[in-house]
This record gives structure tokens, C-alpha cells and sequence, in this order.
């Protein structure tokens, strides 16, 4: 029996370890370590002789006058996720509605063509997109051009078209993942229900509101508290569409901005200090979503 | 009744109106890069919106491979995804089936820090990862890129094993148990196969993570031997105009095998995320 019991541990002990132990190299101490260097002046004058400032560096966050400053970044990274979720679940939804209504022939093909987007590495979709975003040659232009008569608009040269041009990518790159997971909630919605309902002559309206979307939010929330965390720190799509920041460093989430900082001019206590003010705010954030809407009953149970 | 029938008809073509618009949207891009990839050299930059651009040739296709090392970059991003994707699989299967099954010392906090894992901001890995494989002397190998790509989509895998898991009835252990099986044969023979679909999205995704990065690879592979594909068509790109055939060309050819993976498995897709996220 002892023997038993010793060899059930080294079981599941053979089964979590390997994990953990990479999980340990790459994440545990790398985080423990970036607290030590947020906390240091490392740069790349101090890159073997640094020392233990304090926090100086998290100061610095917070009252550099930088162009753009930290306060500036952190809005436009809020208008960012909140501006991406809504087309992002909006529209999601409304594809997997309308994919989901038992008249439409060619479901498969549809939803194929329609996960395209998330296929697609990220990437190619951010410099392909930045290729139609060019003021002469791109499709975006040109089509406003000439099959609208349009005047043609300086995507990536004016701050403000340049956000909107990060954003429009976004949104096409993100609306299949929502579209997926609430495809797969509704067909789990049993049909006698909108039978039950249509009998008792309610409108579609009526419908929506109390069987559809009370029913597809139990797989809805986990999605979108990872899609607004996966959004918040999307660095690949800010960096690449704006080729690191143009114009004049004006498009930056915040996530670009601790890059920038760290790999161009090799601040790293300061990268490392703005990294956890960075997760401070998401920590806080996921977590009072997490308990309004109890997706932790979900991981532990 | 008549009333109702011309309502649906409305509703429904109403709703294919609307799917052929969002798939031309969906496709655009896509068409784009195609487009791109047959132009021939002297007509790169062009103001016209033909799919098939005026004499289309392939001979952007044909450089990559004669004048680029384009096969080197295949090879080298084949083979970090090839690793990484087997990591990925072996560990998220195993750590996720002793998380659904088994209770140990640190299971709660173990769940719970993958999940605030995912709450990390990219560069709060990447800065510290990166002094360290500086002072390991590990930048300019594949090592260091190696184990960075696996522990990234490993959070997230072994969430989603853990939820697929909890689905299967613990009944079958039993079963196999009576039948003679131990621990690790119920797992491996029983168990394992049963998770075939959420094992296809954890491959899929630690695939995905390692063949198309483009952020850490830049800071980590900074010799051009080393190059992964996304490297590659980074630095095609950045010639706009001069390369811009050949950035079309490559994504082409990177991008498809992704897609063909993603269309086939979409099936798996759609039951094994929501089940996770369900059952979670």
C-alpha cells in the first residue's frame, strides 16, 4: 500500500513537472527577475555594472515629460481594447447568427472563408495591411479613389488615420475567434426552445434578448476576458502596421511604447519598470471582471 | 402564412447578402498578397485593382528559391516549429490530464498562475528573457528561441487539455484499471485518444506560435543563417517597392500550408475550444 501510494505521487509528479520546470525558466524567473532590473538603472551603458536604484525608474514612468508621456499611451491603449472587443464580439456574433439560421446552403464554405483572417499569420496581415494602407499604391486608397470618387486619406502619415488604420486591422483579425467560440454556443442551444418561443408569438427581438444571449454568455465571458487581455497586449499588429510607431511615435499602446524603450534605446530599467505598471493595470483589471462575472468558478470547479 | 414565407424570404437573403460581403472582406487581403506575388518587377508599384495583374508571371516565386535563401528559412522555421510543437503537445497533455485528474500540493495556485501568465505583457517576458540569454550566451541560436516559443503557447494549452479532460468520464480509468492497465498505460491508451481533438488544437496553436513570430526572433536570431521565414519576409517588406514581389511571393507560400492546417482542423476547432471554455 505504501508503495502504491509513493508511486501514484511520482506519477502525477512525473506528469506536472516537466511543465513546470519550463514554466519555472520562462516565465516564473524572468518574472522575478524583471522586478529586480525595474528596480535597477540597467541600460546599455550600465549593462554588467548596474545597480539597485530604488524606483527611480517607476518615478520616471509616471512624470517624464516624454512625447507622447505615459497618461497619453495608457488612453489611447483603453480606446484600443474597448474599440477592438465591441466590433470584435459585435460582429462576431452577429455572423455566427446569421451562419447559425437553418435556411442558409453552404455553411462550411462560409464559415471557411470567414476564418480566414485568423489564419492568417499576424504578421503577414499587419504588413500586408500596411501595404494597402500606402497613400499612393494602396488597394485601400484606390478603391476609394476610384470606385467611390473619394479624396485619398493619409493612413499612415497623420496620427489620428494612423490609429484608425491599426484598428481597422484589428478588427478584421480578431472577428473570427469570437465568430468560432459563439458558433459553437449556439449550435449547443437546444432548438425546441426557439420553437417553444415562436408558438408563443414572440419577436426575434424578444428572442435574442432572453433565450440567445442569456444562453451563449456562460462560454461568451471566458472569450472575452481573454480576447480584452490578448487585445490590451497585442504588440505584433500597433508595431508592425505603424512600422514602429509612425508617424513620430504618435501610434503607441503601451505594450509598442516598453519595446521601443527597451530594444531601440535600450532602457531596460525603464522598460522593465513601465512592464509592471503594465501588468499591475491588466492584473487589476481581469480581476474584478473575473469576479463580476465568476469565470474563476470555471477554472477551479 | 403568405406574410410569413415572404418575411423569411427577405431574412434570408438578407443574410446571404451579408455573408458574401463579409467574405469578400475576409478575403481582400488575401487576394492582395496574391496580386503582389505575380507582378511582374517593372509594374511593383501599380495604381490598378486587377486580381490578375498585367502580365502575371511567377517569377517572383522562382527568385525566392534561386536568389534568396528562401529554402534555408523554410528549413530552419520547420524545424524550430517541428520542436516546438512536439513540446507542446507532450507537456500540455500530460500536465493537463494530472491538473483534471489528481489533486497535489499547489494545483489552485498552479491554475491559477497559468491563468495570470496570460495577464503578462509581452515585452515583461521578453526584456528579462532576453538579458538572460545574453549573459547564457545563448542569442544566435535556436535554443534560446526553442524553449521561449514552447512556454508561451503552454498556458493557454494546458488550460484548454484540462477543460477537454474534465469532459471525458472517469468511469474509463476504472475500466481500465480493472483490466490491468496502471497509471500511465490508462492515460496513454485510454485517455490520450479520447482527447484527440483537444490535442489537435494544442499542436495547432504551438505550431502556430513558433512558425509565424516575428517579435522575439528579431531581438534573439540575429544572424541571417539563422533566419526564421517571418525574418525573411520582414526584410522584403522593408524594401517596399524594390522587394515588394517577393514579400508577396513568400507570404504566399508561408501563409498557405497555415491555412490548409486551419481549414482542415476548423471541425476540431469549433468543439474543442468551446468545450474547453465550457467545461473549463
Amino acid at each position: 500500500m505504501q508503495s502504491a501510494t509513493l508511486r501514484h505521487r511520482l506519477f502525477v509528479f512525473a506528469l506536472v513537472a516537466p511543465a513546470f520546470i519550463i514554466l519555472f525558466g520562462v516565465v516564473i524567473y524572468p518574472f522575478f527577475y524583471n522586478v529586480v532590473i525595474s528596480l535597477s538603472n540597467m541600460n546599455l551603458r550600465h549593462f554588467r555594472d548596474w545597480k539597485i536604484v530604488g524606483f527611480d525608474q517607476y518615478i520616471k514612468v509616471f512624470t517624464e515629460p516624454s512625447q507622447p508621456d505615459f497618461y497619453m499611451v495608457f488612453l489611447k491603449t483603453v480606446i484600443w481594447t474597448v474599440a477592438n472587443l465591441i466590433f470584435h464580439v459585435v460582429i462576431g456574433i452577429a455572423l455566427a447568427l446569421i451562419l447559425n439560421q437553418r435556411e442558409i446552403r453552404g455553411k462550411g464554405l462560409f464559415r471557411a472563408i470567414l476564418i480566414l483572417p485568423w489564419a492568417v499569420p499576424q504578421l503577414i496581415v499587419a504588413l500586408t495591411w500596411r501595404g494597402m494602407f500606402n497613400y499612393e499604391y494602396g488597394a485601400i486608397n484606390l478603391m476609394l479613389t476610384q470606385w467611390l470618387g473619394l479624396p485619398a486619406v493619409e493612413w499612415l502619415r497623420q496620427p489620428l488615420e494612423a490609429f484608425l488604420a491599426v484598428i481597422i486591422t484589428n478588427v478584421w483579425l480578431g472577428v473570427p475567434f469570437m465568430m468560432i467560440i459563439a458558433l459553437g454556443a449556439l449550435q449547443s442551444i437546444p432548438h425546441e426552445l426557439y420553437e417553444a418561443a415562436a408558438i408563443d408569438g414572440t419577436s426575434w427581438y424578444h428572442r435574442l434578448r432572453h433565450i440567445t444571449i442569456p444562453l451563449i454568455l456562460p462560454v461568451m465571458v471566458p472569450a472575452i476576458t481573454l480576447g480584452t487581455i490578448w487585445t490590451f497586449n497585442n504588440l505584433n499588429i500597433v508595431w508592425l502596421v505603424s512600422n514602429a510607431g509612425e508617424p513620430g511615435d504618435q501610434t503607441h499602446l503601451l505594450v509598442s511604447f516598453v519595446y521601443k524603450a527597451a530594444f531601440n534605446f535600450y532602457r531596460y530599467g525603464y522598460g522593465a519598470a513601465l512592464s509592471m505598471v503594465i501588468f499591475f493595470i491588466l492584473l487589476t483589471m481581469s480581476l474584478s471582471f473575473m469576479r463580476r462575472s465568476r469565470v474563476t468558478e470555471n477554472v477551479y470547479s | 402564412m403568405v406574410k410569413g414565407r415572404a418575411k423569411t424570404a427577405v431574412r434570408v437573403s438578407a443574410s446571404y447578402l451579408v455573408l458574401v460581403v463579409m467574405a469578400l472582406v475576409a478575403l481582400f487581403p488575401i487576394l492582395q498578397v496574391f496580386t503582389i506575388s505575380l507582378r511582374p518587377a517593372d509594374r511593383l508599384l501599380s495604381t490598378s485593382l486587377e486580381i490578375i495583374p498585367a502580365n502575371a508571371t511567377w517569377a517572383n516565386y522562382a527568385a525566392l528559391f534561386s536568389e534568396r535563401p528562401f529554402l534555408l528559412w523554410l528549413l530552419n522555421s520547420s524545424f524550430v516549429a517541428f520542436v516546438v510543437t512536439l513540446t507542446g503537445v507532450v507537456l500540455a497533455s500530460t500536465a493537463g490530464y494530472a491538473f483534471s485528474r489528481f489533486s497535489f500540493i499547489g494545483k489552485k495556485a498552479g491554475l491559477l498562475s497559468l491563468l495570470v501568465t496570460q495577464m503578462f505583457p509581452a515585452t515583461m517576458l521578453l526584456l528579462p528573457m532576453y538579458i538572460m540569454l545574453v549573459n547564457l550566451g545563448l542569442i544566435n541560436t535556436y535554443l534560446g528561441i526553442v524553449i521561449m516559443y514552447s512556454a508561451t503557447a503552454l498556458p493557454f494549452c494546458i488550460w484548454q487539455m484540462k477543460g477537454y479532460y474534465d469532459t471525458i468520464p472517469p468511469s474509463l480509468e476504472e475500466a481500465g484499471r480493472i483490466d490491468g492497465c496502471n497509471q500511465f498505460q490508462t492515460f496513454y491508451r485510454i485517455i490520450l485518444p479520447l482527447a484527440a481533438p483537444a490535442l489537435v488544437i494544442t499542436a495547432l496553436f504551438s505550431f502556430m506560435a513558433a512558425w509565424t513570430e516575428y517579435v522575439v526572433a528579431a531581438q534573439v536570431l540575429q544572424d541571417t543563417e539563422l533566419w526564421t521565414l517571418p525574418l525573411g519576409l520582414k526584410s522584403f517588406e522593408s524594401n517596399m517597392g524594390s522587394e515588394w514581389g517577393l514579400y508577396g511571393a513568400a507570404s504566399m507560400l508561408v501563409t498557405i500550408p497555415v491555412v490548409i492546417l486551419f481549414l482542415g482542423l476548423s471541425r476540431w476547432l469549433v468543439s474543442g475550444l468551446t468545450l474547453g471554455s465550457v467545461k473549463g
